[in-house]
C-alpha cells in the first residue's frame, strides 16, 4: 500500500481555464521564438534529429545551438510522458504513487543547503531580578557534513507527515570530493530512512555507482524498475531558456536508464524571468516543457515530473525571496499548469527568507505551505527545516514543520457529514438538553483518542511561558534516540565491496561502531 | 470478593464509566458494570460505605488526578470520572446519613444576577461532587435576595459565586454586602470564579478565595477542610 498523503478534494486554482490556455499558448510560442539556447551538443542533436530547427550560434567560449522546438514535439512528448509516476522506497509502505490528474499531495523535505544550524539553550538571568532565569535559543551555523545528513535522514524517517526525503544538506567533509560525493550522499540517506530518496547528482560519472547501489538494495535491475527507491532532480534548463551542458547530460543519462526524474526550473521573477505573473509563468512553463520533451525524445515513456521552483527577486538584494507572496502565487499556478498536462508536479513551499527559526520563519512557511498544499501538487517539496531561502538547514525547524503539517493535514480531511453522523447528532442533542448541566463533554470521550479531534499545539509551554523551541528540541532528541531500520548487514557489506568511494565510517556494522 | 468489587469500582472511576452503557478508555468495557452498578453491588454485598468511598471512589479519583497532571488525561476524562463518582455519592447519600458519616460539606453554587453563563459553574459542580462535596446548584441569573435566603435556610458551608461578564462581577460584591447586612457573612465561606474576576478582585470585595477553575476549586475547598477544627 502506498503512503496516503493528503487528497485535496477541490484544489485551489488561481487561473481561469482561459488563462491556463493563454499561458500554454504563450509557452509554445516562446519555444518556437526565441526558442532555447542549448549548450549541450547531445540535446541539440536529439532535437535536430526529431524535427526541431537547430542552428549553431558562435560564442566566444562555448559551443552553443539555438533550438526552436515545434509545438508538435511538445504535444507528442506530453502524450508519451506517463501520467502516473511511482516512487519506491526501502519500506514498500512508504511508496509514493503520483497521478498527474489526482491532487494527492505528498510532503517532502529538501533541499540541499550548505549550512547546518545547531541550536543550544543558554540560560539568561534578569539583571533587575537575578532569581528570574530564562532559556534562550542560540543558533550556530556551520558547514554541513555527512554525519549531519545521516542525522537529518534519521529524524525525517520519524517525522509522521513527511512522505519522502530529499537530501537536506550538502556534505562538505574534508574527505568528500566531487568523485565520491554522490555515492556517500545517497548511501547516507538510504541507510537512515526507509522513505523514498531523491537527490541531485553532482557528477555524472557517479550515476551508475548510485544506480548500482540502489539495485543492490532492492535486489536487481528489474526490482529497481518495479521499486525505484531513488530518483533525481535536474535543473537542465537555466533561466532564461538555456539548456546547460553538464546537467543536460545527466538528465539524458537518467532518462536512458528509465529512472524517475524531476525536470526542474527555478526562474527568478525580476532577474532571470519577467517580474509579472504572466511573464514568469509563460517562461517557466516553456522551460519545463522543453525538458520534458527532451526526456521523451531520449526515452519514450520515461517517468518525468513537472518541477517548478519559481521565485520572486528581493528588491533590496536581488536575491531569491521565497517568503514573498508572489512566490506562492507562481507555485500555485505551476501546479495548475502541470495538472492541465496531467503530469505529476513537484512544487515548492515552506522555504522562507528568515535566517533562524522564529516568528518570521513560521509566518512565511505556513503561508506558503497552506496555500500551495491547497493547490494539490503531487510532490510538494515543502522544505522541512529550510531557512534563509535555500542556504540553511535546521533540524529543529524540521520538527516544528512536522507539527505544522499535522495541522494542515488535519484541516484538509474531508467533512464527516452523513446520515449516520446526523442520527448521532439527534441522539446527543436530545440527551444533553434534557440534563441539568447541558454539556456535551461526556460525548467527547469516545472520539478523544480516535484521532478525530486535533490535538493542542505540541510545543505549548505552561502559562505564559513560550517554550516552543525547548520542547521541539526535546522532541528532536527523542526522534534521534529512536532506532531506524538500516540496510541489512549482508547488503551493506556488498555495497561497501562493490561501490567505490564510500566512507568507511558510514558502515554501521563496522567493528567499534 | 469484596476486594474485587472495590478494585473494579476504582478501575471504573479511572475509566470514567458511570454506568454499564458507558465506554471506557480501554476497549471492550461497554456492557460491563460501571461505577453506579458496582456501588450498588458493593452496598448489597455489605461493604462499608467508608471502604467504598476511600478505597474505591477516592482512590480512583486520585489516579485520575495524577494522570491529568501528567497530561495523559484531559478535562473530559476528569469530568467523566468526577461525574461517575458524583452519581455514586447520590446512591451512597442515604447510607451515609444513616450511619452518621460526616460529608465534606455542602457547597452552593450560583451564577449571579444579570449573568446567564454557566459552563464553568457546571464543570465546578461536577468536579466538586466528584470530590465528595454535597453540591447544590442554584442556577443562573439568580437574584441576590434568593441567594441570601438560601444561605439563611439551607446553611451551606461554602458559597460559590460565578460571573463571566465585567458588568455582572460587581453583583458578587453586592451579594457579600447583603450577606453581611443579614448577619450571615460569617456562616459561609465564599469563593468566586469566572473569566472576569481575579485574586485581587476577591480580596477587594471580601471573598474568602478566588478559584481559577474547577480543579482549583477542589484544591481550595480541600484546603478549607484542613483548617476545620
Amino acid at each position: 500500500m502506498p503512503r496516503e498523503g493528503i487528497l485535496i478534494d477541490t484544489p485551489y486554482e488561481r487561473m481561469t481555464e482561459k488563462q491556463v490556455t493563454q499561458i500554454h499558448q504563450a509557452s509554445m510560442e516562446i519555444l518556437g521564438d526565441p526558442g532555447l539556447m542549448c549548450f549541450n551538443r547531445q540535446a541539440a542533436e536529439i532535437f535536430g534529429d526529431n524535427g526541431a530547427e537547430v542552428s549553431s550560434v558562435t560564442t566566444s567560449d562555448h559551443s552553443c545551438w539555438l533550438v526552436k522546438v515545434p509545438e508538435k514535439l511538445v504535444v507528442d512528448a506530453l502524450d508519451n510522458a506517463p501520467k502516473t509516476v511511482k516512487l519506491g522506497a526501502r519500506n514498500p509502505d512508504n511508496t509514493l504513487v503520483m497521478n498527474g490528474e489526482v491532487p494527492r499531495v505528498y510532503f517532502i523535505s529538501g533541499s540541499e543547503t550548505n549550512i547546518w544550524l545547531d541550536v543550544d539553550f543558554p540560560t539568561y538571568v534578569k539583571k533587575s531580578d537575578p532569581s528570574a532565569e530564562i532559556q534562550v535559543p542560540e543558533f550556530h551555523p556551520r558547514r554541513g557534513t555527512v554525519a549531519d545528513l545521516c542525522q537529518s535522514a534519521h529524524v525525517c524517517e520519524h517525522l509522521e507527515t513527511l512522505d519522502g526525503y530529499i537530501r537536506t544538506v550538502n556534505i562538505q567533509d574534508k574527505d568528500i570530493t566531487e568523485d565520491n560525493k554522490d555515492v556517500n550522499k545517497f548511501f547516507a540517506s538510504l541507510n537512515n530512512t526507509t522513505k523514498h530518496v531523491m537527490s541531485g547528482l553532482t557528477n555524472l560519472k557517479q550515476l551508475d555507482n548510485v544506480v548500482n547501489m540502489a539495485k543492490l538494495i532492492v535486489g536487481g535491475e528489474e526490482e529497481l524498475k518495479d521499486n525505484p527507491i531513488i530518483s533525481f532532480i535536474t535543473c537542465l534548463v537555466k533561466s532564461p531558456l538555456q539548456f546547460v551542458e553538464d546537467t543536460t547530460d545527466t538528465f539524458i543519462e537518467i532518462c536512458r536508464r528509465g529512472l524517475p526524474v524531476v525536470v526542474s526550473s527555478s526562474p527568478q521573477a525580476g532577474s532571470t524571468a519577467p517580474i509579472k505573473e504572466a511573464g514568469i509563468m509563460a517562461q517557466i512553463n516553456a522551460e519545463v516543457l522543453a525538458g520534458i520533451t527532451l526526456g521523451q525524445l531520449v526515452n519514450k515513456g520515461t517517468p518525468v515530473i513537472y518541477g517548478s521552483v519559481p521565485v520572486r527577486a528581493r528588491m533590496d538584494t536581488l536575491g531569491d525571496s521565497y517568503g514573498s507572496v508572489e512566490t506562492s502565487q507562481y507555485n500555485v499556478d505551476c501546479v495548475q499548469m502541470a495538472r492541465f498536462y496531467k503530469i505529476p508536479n513537484y512544487s515548492t513551499s515552506g522555504v522562507c527568507d528568515a535566517k533562524i527559526p522564529g516568528q518570521q520563519a513560521s509566518i512565511e512557511r505556513l503561508f506558503s505551505d497552506i496555500l500551495v498544499t491547497l493547490s494539490g501538487p503531487q510532490y510538494l517539496h515543502c522544505a522541512y527545516g529550510l531557512l534563509d531561502c535555500n542556504s540553511i538547514f535546521c533540524l529543529l525547524q524540521a520538527v516544528l514543520d512536522d507539527a505544522h503539517f499535522k495541522m494542515i493535514k488535519f484541516f484538509l480531511r474531508p467533512p464527516r457529514i452523513n446520515e449516520t453522523e446526523i442520527t448521532e447528532v439527534f441522539r446527543q442533542i436530545r440527551e444533553v438538553v434534557a440534563t441539568p448541566q447541558k454539556l456535551y463533554i461526556r460525548h467527547i470521550r469516545p472520539v478523544l483518542r480516535s484521532g478525530e479531534i486535533s490535538m493542542s499545539y505540541p510545543f505549548e509551554g505552561d502559562g505564559e511561558t513560550d517554550s516552543v523551541f525547548v520542547l521541539a528540541h526535546e522532541r528532536m532528541k527523542e526522534l534521534l534516540a529512536k532506532p531506524v531500520e538500516h540496510i541489512d548487514r549482508a547488503t551493506t557489506s556488498k555495497i561497501f565491496n562493490e561501490i567505490p568511494g564510500l566512507l568507511p565510517r558510514l558502515n554501521v556494522y563496522e567493528e567499534g561502531r | 470478593m469484596s476486594e474485587d468489587i472495590v478494585a473494579a469500582l476504582k478501575e471504573n472511576v479511572i475509566q470514567g464509566r458511570r454506568t454499564k452503557d458507558d465506554e471506557g478508555i480501554e476497549e471492550d468495557m461497554a456492557g460491563t458494570p460501571g461505577v453506579l452498578e458496582l456501588t450498588q453491588e458493593a452496598l448489597d454485598g455489605g461493604i462499608p460505605t467508608e471502604v467504598i468511598i476511600t478505597q474505591g471512589l477516592t482512590a480512583g479519583m486520585q489516579v485520575v488526578g495524577e494522570k491529568f497532571s501528567t497530561k495523559e488525561y484531559f478535562i473530559p476524562d476528569m469530568l467523566a470520572s468526577a461525574e461517575a463518582v458524583g452519581a455514586a455519592m447520590d446512591v451512597l447519600k442515604p447510607y451515609l446519613e444513616a450511619s452518621n458519616v460526616e460529608t465534606k460539606g455542602k457547597f452552593a453554587i450560583v451564577t449571579v444576577k444579570g449573568d446567564i453563563h454557566d459552563i464553568g459553574k457546571n464543570i465546578v459542580s461536577i468536579l466538586l461532587k466528584g470530590a465528595g462535596y454535597e453540591v447544590e446548584d442554584l442556577g443562573t441569573d439568580v437574584p441576590t435576595e434568593k441567594i441570601v435566603e438560601f444561605v439563611r435556610e439551607d446553611h451551606p458551608d461554602y458559597l460559590g459565586l460565578s460571573a463571566l461578564l465585567t458588568t455582572t462581577m460587581v453583583v458578587m460584591g453586592e451579594v457579600i454586602e447583603a450577606l453581611k447586612e443579614n448577619g450571615l457573612r460569617d456562616k459561609v465561606k465564599i469563593l468566586i470564579g469566572g473569566a472576569a474576576v481575579s485574586e485581587e478582585y476577591a480580596k477587594e470585595i471580601g471573598a474568602d478565595a478566588y478559584c481559577v477553575d474547577g480543579f482549583d476549586a477542589v484544591k481550595v475547598l480541600d484546603a478549607f477542610q484542613g483548617t476545620k477544627a
